[in-house]
């Protein structure tokens, strides 16, 4: 039986105390979106900056949640800080492979963000998740998976939106 | 007489344990639990009773039309309606507040018109009327609520000039807050507009008299007041539910189908296309007896006892760690407590204090409670939602503040 330790790791309270890259970017250059959880009312936004060589310069979150997505969104924002958006995008397959999501299996969000991830990114191999492990946990308490991947997915649209504005 | 002590022996789901611990239901302003007596009622209409109603000439569809129509009677007298036919089974309450929008909305409002709803509605009492404003431009006006969580009547006069509809619940399912409704009712009358009344949490927890209410139209629905989901009920004056025009098409609605057209058949059935929900109007029959059988008085008087509790023990063992929103007094409300926990400057997440307390076998909600407006309006994103019910009682409370506790174990910062 899965308990509240699987869940409530302390790296994820660290993030969760203290969240990274809190804030807004100005937009333009940034692209800013934004996620909810209809569940919970859980609200995520994603500001990314991405310059002309493909490359995420700067990330900022807002919005408000619960430890598990704020922890996520602040350990998403880590990761991807630096990172081509090719990288970014095999983050989220990655990301959403760690949570067992496949394709379509949530939905409900009505977000585009289902669309254009690589699913099988995930088995690739080659994405170095980190701290982000400490989510595995969550799987064992499903209700909580759309808590997890709400940034994840806010992030993918945003990243479509950069794409389209270029 | 009171509510017997041994009250939780008659809802089987209560007799389980989760994650080792006793199962504690507080999550009843969402859906109540079942006792056997309802689950008993439905199972023996499937044995013994189970045909077709009201087009079967044989013995057994003669017995499953009573069983339905019984029901209905039982529904009219709990909320001591008029006439019996004034009493329309929908889905649920969310399927009756589309049918009054779709059928008396759709026929009775225009651009010129508006309809006045509060901050405090359910969703269900808010986006029929957005879908139907997109498309008949009538005006949706807004009840404020104070910041002690009641209606603000102060500017009544004004949002009723030129409403047809005022449209309001009895008893927030947020704040617990029960409203003034002979007194919406006058001044809803006065203006020229309706009154319609969302009955979902309080026909379960209060004695309801819609003639007392002078009320137009009330929404409730089964499964918070013991009974099965799948069934809820429209209350309507006859003259309105002679002139609405039908909401869904089919069988059952009509009096006659020719190749050029239809004709509907006679109120309520004109509001109940196709074939009924009769296992469950017997399951909401059921429930009703076992609520009569408590007493209605007995029930309330039940809930503002424990109300009172938890309101002392909470605010008491928490102090500034915990606010509980809505009226404080607990006869100025229901028994649905909304509270945020945690050190003031850093609250615990509602949907982390529900983790911790499911992890001891309690049941609450987090969220919005499908109420996002009236959040927005209090300024907090979501709340922790504890709701009691006539099985509830103080060692369910007991167990509840020493759980939430817990919570500041993880999440101290």
């Amino acid at each position: 039986m899965p308990g509240l330790d699987d869940l409530y790791r302390e790296v994820i309270l660290d993030h969760y105390r203290s969240p990274r890259n809190q804030g807004e970017l100005e937009t333009p250059p940034a692209v800013r979106t934004e996620g909810f959880n209809p569940l919970c009312g859980d609200e995520v936004i994603v500001f990314v900056d991405v310059d002309d060589t493909n490359v995420i310069i700067d990330i900022a979150i807002g919005g408000q949640g619960c430890s598990i997505s704020q922890a996520s969104a602040s350990m998403m924002s880590a990761a991807i800080k630096g990172t081509s958006v090719d990288e970014a995008r095999q983050f989220i397959g990655a990301f959403k492979g760690l949570m067992s999501i496949h394709e379509g299996d949530l939905g409900g969000d009505g977000s585009e963000a289902e669309m254009g991830i690589d699913a099988d990114a995930a088995d690739a191999g080659d994405i170095k998740l980190g701290d982000l492990e400490a989510l595995k946990g969550v799987v064992k308490f499903p209700v909580r998976i759309k808590c997890a991947t709400l940034s994840w997915n806010t992030l993918a649209q945003a990243l479509d939106e950069a794409a389209s504005d270029t | 007489m009171s509510i017997p002590a041994d009250i939780k022996r008659d809802f089987p789901v209560l007799q389980q344990q989760v994650h080792d611990k006793p199962l504690i239901y507080l999550d009843s302003g969402n859906t109540s639990q079942k006792p056997q007596a309802v689950i008993d009622a439905m199972n023996d209409y499937y044995e013994t009773t189970n045909a077709n109603v009201h087009r079967g000439s044989y013995d057994l569809a003669v017995r499953a039309t009573e069983a339905l129509e019984g029901a209905r009677a039982k529904v009219a007298r709990f909320i001591n309606a008029p006439a019996i036919n004034e009493i329309v089974f929908t889905k649920n309450a969310t399927e009756a507040f589309n049918l009054i929008a779709r059928s008396w909305g759709a026929a009775n409002l225009g651009p010129s018109d508006a309809v006045v709803i509060s901050e405090m509605e359910h969703h269900a009492n808010i986006v029929p009327w957005h879908m139907l404003s997109a498309e008949k431009g009538f005006e949706l006006r807004w009840i404020p609520v104070t910041p002690n969580g009641h209606l603000d009547l102060s500017d009544l006069d004004t949002l009723l000039k030129g409403a047809k509809l005022v449209s309001v619940t009895a008893m927030s399912n947020v704040l617990g807050t029960l409203n003034d409704i002979p007194r919406l009712a006058e001044a809803a009358h006065g203006a020229g507009a309706l009154l319609a009344v969302d009955g979902s949490q309080y026909v379960p927890h209060v004695p309801t008299d819609v003639q007392a209410m002078d009320a137009d139209f009330l929404i409730f629905t089964g499964h918070k007041m013991l009974g099965p989901t799948g069934i809820g009920v429209l209350w309507a004056r006859t003259e309105f539910l002679e002139a609405m025009p039908p909401f869904l098409g089919g069988g059952e609605m009509i009096l006659n189908v020719t190749k050029e057209g239809f004709t509907t058949t006679e109120i309520p059935w004109k509001f109940e296309a196709g074939t009924p929900m009769v296992a469950e109007a017997v399951g909401l029959g059921a429930a009703i007896e076992y609520l009569d059988h408590l007493g209605m008085d007995n029930v309330r008087a039940h809930e503002i006892e424990l109300t009172d509790y938890a309101l002392r023990t909470l605010n008491g063992r928490y102090g500034d760690k915990i606010v509980i929103h809505g009226p404080q007094v607990a006869s100025e409300r229901g028994g649905v407590l909304s509270f945020v926990y945690g050190e003031p400057d850093m609250r615990v997440h509602p949907h982390d204090i529900a983790q911790v307390l499911d992890q001891a076998g309690i049941c609450v909600r987090a969220g919005h409670h499908c109420a996002k407006p009236l959040l927005q309006t209090m300024n907090v994103p979501a709340t922790s939602r504890a709701s009691v019910y006539v099985y509830n009682d103080e060692s369910d409370i007991d167990a509840l503040a020493e759980a939430l506790e817990a919570s500041s174990d993880i999440f101290a910062f």
